[in-house]
């Protein structure tokens, strides 16, 4: 209803019109959501808007291989790959995240046919009970892709947003570390 | 989550006119902008915000974007924490904001978190993220069980007799000591504020956290080239080494002669007070005169002058004024 504008800061913004706030007529509470996960479509027939991608993928996909730990953003269980880029799944919206690659810990190998990340967190016996693990391993996929695991202080930092309630943490470390001076050309 | 409506504008302009807000208090603003998403999840999780419709604006154009003018550095208000630590200009010429952005939350948290959401999260006390708990804050009037009661980690400095919740972002208070100033756009078009006068001390009203109104949208965050050639840094302290709020931080920016004689000094910290705080008195003390451990040390000696205690929260106090003297000694070279 409004035409698109060059720049925000010429832009001149007409007044609200009375005291209520105007809501946009066009809005919406449940709506169709088209999203690409591990290469494929799914649509969701009138979700929610207020569903999280984290309960979408698990309720909703049957995905769940993503964990749901806090759901508040402090413990990376849920974490995905949006666009290349780890993010709590449990922070996002999913009628957010149309139009996007979301990549989760189905998508990055298959019994059999690990990825390199996979068989190291194995080979360092990285985890107890698990729970935790399909997070660390997407984030350390993306660690290892920003270039963030020249020293295990380096790995430590930038895997923090990960906690272990099992204190795996040593061989976490060890088998990021692995992975990134391995191909991770999967 | 209670469910809302949705939408997405696609201009400014729409947004504003939605009059989306961003008061703390659980009654007023029914329809809440949201960015990244971040805060307001938790947010709404934990039925601290209920709103009514939410107004997602990561769809605006162009304000995703770093742009570097001759006068100074624009930060457009939806660029993500991660990528706004990263570039390669502000990781040059403004290494506090860098280093703040990154002493903040987690990787996976900044690539979602956005500049203009990171400035306007809400604190992180305890009550008032409870929601069966009484809280001026949340609730205007009902009382601060935080001053008797649980707060390890709440504020020294600007408290009142109704909150001492702390601001609990870093990034302000990097941009405290590079003078930098916020573009907000509203009903009667663009306005400009610095940052420091973005932020309400609590005073006798809690529930208003900062100074905008109803339908008003950060747009952009202004870095004057004036700060450039500053030396500058951030220092967080926290419980745990990475992926915590700060117990207390400090922003430093020295403008240091050859001789080590400081010429200016800029000093904000974070964690200790209810806004993003400079220490006037302490950059005084340091401004003229020569950087060593001493002048370090008693000039940091100021920065609690004005601290009241809560029980608590009584060893920021002393925690204070070593990360100030810690911080200023890591900035000039002395550390
Ligand atoms: C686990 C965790 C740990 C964290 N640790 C830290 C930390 O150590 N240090 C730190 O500084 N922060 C920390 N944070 C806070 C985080 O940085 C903020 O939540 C984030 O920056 C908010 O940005 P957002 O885009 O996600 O905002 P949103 O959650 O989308 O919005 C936050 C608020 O700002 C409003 N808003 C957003 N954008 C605009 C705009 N352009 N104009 C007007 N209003 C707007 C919204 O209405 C809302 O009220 C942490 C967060 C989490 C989840
Ligand atoms: S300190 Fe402020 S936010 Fe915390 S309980 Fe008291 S009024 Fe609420
Ligand atoms: S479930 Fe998302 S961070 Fe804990
Ligand atoms: S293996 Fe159990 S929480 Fe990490």
């Amino acid at each position: 209803m409004v035409a698109p504008e060059s720049s925000y800061g010429e832009e001149s913004v007409p007044p609200t019109s009375g005291a209520a706030p105007a809501v946009e007529p066009h809005t919406i509470r449940s709506v169709d959501v088209d999203l690409t996960i591990n290469g494929a479509q799914h649509r969701l027939a009138s979700l929610d808007v207020n569903a999280t991608l984290l309960d979408c993928l698990r309720d909703a996909l049957h995905l769940t291989g993503t964990k749901k730990g806090c759901g508040l953003g402090q413990c990376g269980a849920c974490t995905v790959l949006v666009d290349g880029r780890r993010v709590n799944a449990c922070l996002c919206l999913a009628v957010m995240q149309q139009g996007k690659q979301i990549t989760t810990i189905e998508g990055i190998g298959i019994e059999g046919d690990l990825h390199v990340l996979q068989s190291a967190f194995i080979r360092h016996d990285a985890f107890q009970c698990g729970y935790c693990t399909s997070g660390q391993i997407m984030s350390g996929l993306a660690c290892i892709h920003e270039g963030h695991t020249r020293s295990d202080d380096e790995v430590r930092e930038w895997m923090s947003g990960n906690l272990c309630r099992c204190g795996a943490y040593t061989n976490i470390v060890a088998a990021v570390r692995e992975a990134a001076q391995g191909s991770v050309a999967k | 989550m209670t469910p809302f409506t949705y939408a997405k504008p696609e201009s400014v302009a729409q947004a504003v006119r939605s009059g989306a807000g961003h008061q703390s208090d659980a009654k007023s603003s029914a329809l809440d902008f949201f960015a990244g998403g971040t805060d307001m999840v938790q947010l709404m999780q934990e039925r601290v915000r209920n709103p009514e419709h939410v107004v997602d604006i990561t769809g605006l154009p162009q304000l995703d974007r770093i742009e570097v003018g001759e006068q100074s550095t624009r930060l457009g208000a939806l660029v993500r924490m991660s990528d706004a630590a990263s570039h390669p200009h502000i990781v040059e010429v403004f290494p506090v904001v860098a280093e703040a952005l990154l002493a903040s939350a987690s990787p996976q948290v900044r690539n979602l978190a956005t500049l203009g959401g990171n400035l306007l999260q809400r604190t992180r006390c305890g009550y008032f993220r409870d929601v069966v708990t009484p809280c001026n804050k949340r609730i205007p009037g009902s009382g601060c069980p935080a001053i008797d009661g649980q707060n390890r980690g709440l504020a020294i400095l600007g408290t009142s007799q109704r909150c001492i919740a702390t601001y609990a972002g870093d990034f302000a208070n990097a941009l405290m000591v590079l003078d930098a100033s916020v573009l907000i756009a509203g009903s009667a078009g663009l306005r400009t504020v610095a940052l420091a006068d973005l932020h309400r001390q609590p005073g006798d009203t809690p529930h208003l956290e900062t100074h905008l109104q109803p339908g008003e949208l950060i747009v952009a965050i202004e870095l004057p080239h004036l700060a450039v050639g500053l030396r500058s840094h951030y220092l967080k302290v926290r419980d745990r080494t990475s992926f915590a709020f700060a117990l207390a931080s400090v922003a430093v920016g020295l403008d240091m002669a050859s001789d080590g004689t400081v010429r200016d000094a800029r000093i904000a910290v974070g964690g200790v007070a209810t806004t993003p705080w400079r220490l006037p008195r302490v950059e005084q003390a340091l401004r003229g005169h020569k950087l060593d451990a001493e002048l370090c040390r008693a000039a940091s000696a100021l920065a609690s002058a004005d601290a009241v205690p809560h029980g608590q929260n009584a060893f920021k106090v002393t925690l204070l004024e070593r990360v100030v003297a810690r911080g200023l000694e890591e900035t000039g070279g002395l550390a």
